[in-house]
C-alpha cells in the first residue's frame, strides 16, 4: 500500500491490517456523511418532478414515477415566482455592485490614506460587524418608515448596499499589498481616486472576486431584511416569496412538489457559483475565521 | 515626514480623499444602523402601537415598563419571553456541541493525507452552508413531514415517526417518562407547584420539543460545513514533524489526537464554540419558515418573539425591549469571544517557539 511506502519507518507497517481497516472505516464514515449532506438535495430535486400523490407515497425515491413538470408549470403560472426572480436579480445586482465598489473604496482608505479619524472609523467598522442582524429588524423598520421609503426598492437595497465585513476584508487585503506601485503612480501625478481606480483595483482582483461572490450569495439569500423593508407581493424577492408560499398562501402540509421546486430554483444560482468559484467561498470562510 | 511642500500637499489631498472614500459607508451605516438603534431604544421605552410616527408628543413614555414586564411582572409577556429563553437555551445546548463535534470529526477525517477525493467530500459537506436558509427550511419541512422522507426511512426499520412539527412534547420530559420516573399526564407536584420567573420547574425542565429538534437537526446539518473548514484550515497548520515525532514515539492514533492535535486546535475550538453561541442565539429564518413558534410555543425564540410582538401584535415597545435584551446577551458573548481570541495572535509564535524543542526532544 502506498501509505506504508510513504512512512516506511512508522509503526504502521507492524499493523498494516489495522491501517487498512482504519482506511475502510474512514471512507465508510465519509460516504455516510456525504449521503447525509447530499441526499436531501437529491430528494428535493426528485420530488419537485413528482406528482403530489407520488411525493406523499414515495418521498425517498430518487426517481419520480411518473415524471411530471406540473409543479414547475404552476410555479411559473400560478405564483408570483417570475416577478420574485426579477426582483431578486435587480436587488442582487445593485447590492453586489454597490458593495464591491463602496466596500473597496472604504477599505482602501482605511488601509492606505492618512486622515484624521481613520482609527475611529476602523474601530466603528469592527464594532458594527458584531451587531447581530436579527436585533436590527425593528430598528430598521422604524427608520425606513420614518424616512418614508418603507415598501420600496430603495428599502430593499439602500440599507444593505454596504457591509462592514466587506469593508474589513478589503482593508485587510490592502494592508497586505506592498505600497510601492501606488507611490510610483502618485509621484507621477495621478490623483488619489485615479490611483485607486486604475492602479490599485486591478491589483486587488482576487479580493474583489471573493467580495463579489460573498456579496452575491449574501444578497441572493437575504431573507429577514425583506420582512421589514417591504410588504407588497410585487416587491418580494425570491426568499421572501418562497417563504410566503410555505407559511402563507399555500398552507402547510400540501403541494410539496411545488414548494420544493421553487426552493430548488432559488438554490440553483448560488449552487452554480459555488461549484465554479469554490475556493473563494473557502477563502471567505477562512477570512471569516480570522477577522473575528 | 519629509517636510517638503509637495509631500504635505499629497497628504492634504489624502485627508479629503480619505473622508470622501469612507463617506458612503459611514453615512449608510450611520443612517441604517446607528440611528435606528437609537430610535429603537426610544421606542422600547414607549408604548407606541405602530400608528403614525413614534416621535410625536402623544406617544406615551412608559419608562422601563417594557423591560420589567419581561422579568418581574407576572403575565403573558414574561411567560412568552421566558418560554422563548428556555427554548433557545435548549437549542443552544444541543446545537453548539453537536455542530462542533461533527465539524471537528469531519475535518479530521477529510484531512487525512492518504485520502482520495478530499475536495469532493469537502465540497459535499460545505455545500449546505452556502444555500438559502429559506430554501433549506422548505426542504426540511418536506423531509420531516408526516408522510416525508424521515418517517418513511424510519418505517423501513419498523418505527413509527412522530408528527414532527405538531409535537410539542419535550425530549427531556419524554426521556424521564421513558425511564418511568414521571407520568406525563400527572407531572410531580413538587415540580409543577414551584417555579422561577413565571414558568414552573416542570416547564423549565421540558427539554427541546420534538418540533424544535427538527430545527436543531437542520441547523447542525447546515452549519457544520463552515466550521469544518475552520478546523481544516487549522489542521493544515499543524506541523508535519510534530505528527511524525509522535508516531516515532509510538503514540497511537487516539493518543496523537488527544495529546498533539487537539491541544493545537484549542484556539479554533474556542472560535467555533463562541461563533456557535453567538449565532445560535439569533435563530430566526428557520423558525419563521418552519414553525412560527408553534406547536404550543415550543419553538418560540427571543428573535422570533421580538419580531412577532412588534409586527403581529403591534406592541413595538415590547418587541424592541426583547431585541435589546437579546442584543445585550449577544454583545456579551461577542466580547467574551474577542477577549479569548486576543490570545490567538500569540499562538503561532508560541507554536513556533515550542516546535524546535519538541522535535529535538524526539
Amino acid at each position: 500500500m502506498s501509505v506504508a511506502a510513504d512512512r516506511p519507518r512508522s509503526p504502521a507497517r507492524r499493523d498494516g491490517g489495522r491501517t487498512l481497516a482504519s482506511h475502510f472505516v474512514g471512507y465508510a464514515v465519509l460516504i455516510f456523511f456525504a449521503l447525509v449532506f447530499l441526499y436531501p438535495f437529491v430528494i428535493q430535486l426528485a420530488n419537485a418532478f413528482k406528482s403530489e400523490p407520488d411525493a406523499a407515497a414515495n418521498p425517498l425515491a430518487p426517481l419520480p414515477d411518473p415524471v411530471t413538470t406540473a409543479a414547475f408549470t404552476r410555479i411559473f403560472e400560478g405564483t408570483g415566482f417570475p416577478r420574485w426572480v426579477g426582483n431578486s436579480l435587480v436587488v442582487t445586482t445593485v447590492v453586489t455592485a454597490g458593495r464591491v465598489f463602496l466596500d473597496s473604496l472604504a477599505g482602501y482608505a482605511l488601509a492606505r490614506l492618512h486622515f484624521r479619524g481613520r482609527a475611529a472609523v476602523t474601530g466603528a467598522v469592527v464594532a458594527v460587524m458584531a451587531v447581530p442582524g436579527v436585533v436590527l429588524l425593528i430598528p430598521k423598520f422604524l427608520v425606513l418608515n420614518q424616512l418614508g421609503i418603507y415598501n420600496s426598492y430603495t428599502a430593499l437595497i439602500l440599507p444593505v448596499i454596504v457591509d462592514a465585513a466587506g469593508v474589513f476584508i478589503m482593508r485587510q487585503f490592502f494592508v497586505s499589498v506592498p505600497v510601492s506601485v501606488e507611490e510610483a503612480a502618485r509621484i507621477d501625478g495621478a490623483g488619489v481616486f485615479r490611483t485607486f481606480w486604475s492602479v490599485v483595483l486591478p491589483m486587488a482582483r482576487p479580493a474583489l472576486i471573493t467580495l463579489t461572490i460573498l456579496s452575491f450569495q449574501g444578497s441572493w439569500n437575504e431573507f429577514p431584511h425583506t420582512l421589514v423593508a417591504v410588504q407588497s407581493p410585487e416587491l418580494f424577492t425570491l426568499p421572501r416569496g418562497v417563504a410566503d408560499l410555505v407559511s402563507g398562501s399555500l398552507g402547510a402540509g400540501s403541494q410539496y412538489p411545488l414548494k420544493l421546486g421553487a426552493a430548488l430554483l432559488a438554490t440553483i444560482p448560488v449552487a452554480v457559483i459555488f461549484l465554479v468559484f469554490q475556493r473563494h467561498f473557502v477563502r471567505g470562510a477562512a477570512e471569516g475565521a480570522s477577522k473575528e | 515626514m519629509s517636510g517638503s511642500r509637495r509631500r504635505g500637499g499629497i497628504r492634504g489631498n489624502e485627508a479629503v480623499a480619505g473622508w470622501l472614500f469612507v463617506a458612503p459607508v459611514v453615512v449608510i451605516l450611520g443612517l441604517f444602523l446607528l440611528l435606528p438603534i437609537l430610535m429603537a431604544l426610544w421606542v422600547s421605552l414607549s408604548g407606541w402601537n405602530g400608528q403614525g410616527s413614534p416621535f410625536r408628543a402623544d406617544v406615551p413614555f412608559v419608562g422601563a415598563d417594557n423591560y420589567t414586564r419581561l422579568f418581574t411582572q407576572d403575565g403573558l409577556a414574561r411567560e412568552n419571553f421566558m418560554t422563548s429563553i428556555r427554548n433557545n437555551a435548549y437549542y443552544v445546548l444541543l446545537v453548539v456541541p453537536a455542530q462542533t463535534v461533527l465539524a471537528l470529526g469531519l475535518a479530521l477525517v477529510v484531512n487525512r493525507r492518504v485520502l482520495r477525493g478530499r475536495s469532493f467530500f469537502r465540497t459535499a459537506f460545505y455545500f449546505p452552508s452556502v444555500t438559502s436558509s429559506v430554501a433549506i427550511s422548505v426542504m426540511f419541512l418536506f423531509l420531516f413531514a408526516n408522510t416525508g422522507a424521515v418517517n418513511s426511512l424510519l418505517s423501513v426499520f419498523g418505527l413509527d415517526g412522530p408528527q414532527w412539527f405538531a409535537d410539542p412534547r419535550g425530549l427531556l420530559h419524554l426521556s424521564l417518562s421513558g425511564l418511568g420516573l414521571v407520568d406525563l399526564a400527572h407531572p410531580p407536584a413538587a415540580l409543577t407547584d414551584g417555579g422561577l420567573l413565571g414558568l414552573s420547574w416542570w416547564e423549565w425542565l421540558s427539554g427541546p420539543s420534538v418540533a424544535m429538534s427538527t430545527i436543531i437537526i437542520l441547523v447542525v446539518w447546515t452549519t457544520s460545513g463552515t466550521f469544518m473548514l475552520m478546523f481544516l484550515a487549522a489542521l493544515q497548520d499543524v506541523p508535519v514533524q510534530l505528527e511524525e515525532a509522535s508516531l516515532i514515539d509510538g503514540a497511537g492514533p487516539w493518543q496523537r489526537l488527544r495529546y498533539v492535535t487537539l491541544p493545537l486546535l484549542k484556539p479554533t475550538m474556542f472560535l467555533v464554540i463562541t461563533l456557535g453561541l453567538i449565532s445560535t442565539w439569533q435563530v430566526f429564518d428557520q423558525i419563521y419558515v418552519m414553525s412560527q413558534g408553534n406547536p404550543a410555543k415550543t419553538t418560540l425564540t427571543p428573535a422570533y418573539l421580538s419580531y412577532r410582538t412588534a409586527f403581529k401584535d403591534f406592541e413595538y415597545g415590547s418587541g424592541a425591549a426583547i431585541s435589546f435584551v437579546l442584543f445585550l446577551l449577544i454583545v456579551v458573548l461577542t466580547l467574551v469571544q474577542r477577549w479569548v481570541m486576543r490570545d490567538r495572535d500569540r499562538v503561532p509564535r508560541t507554536r513556533a517557539r515550542l516546535l524546535p524543542t519538541r522535535t529535538r526532544r524526539s
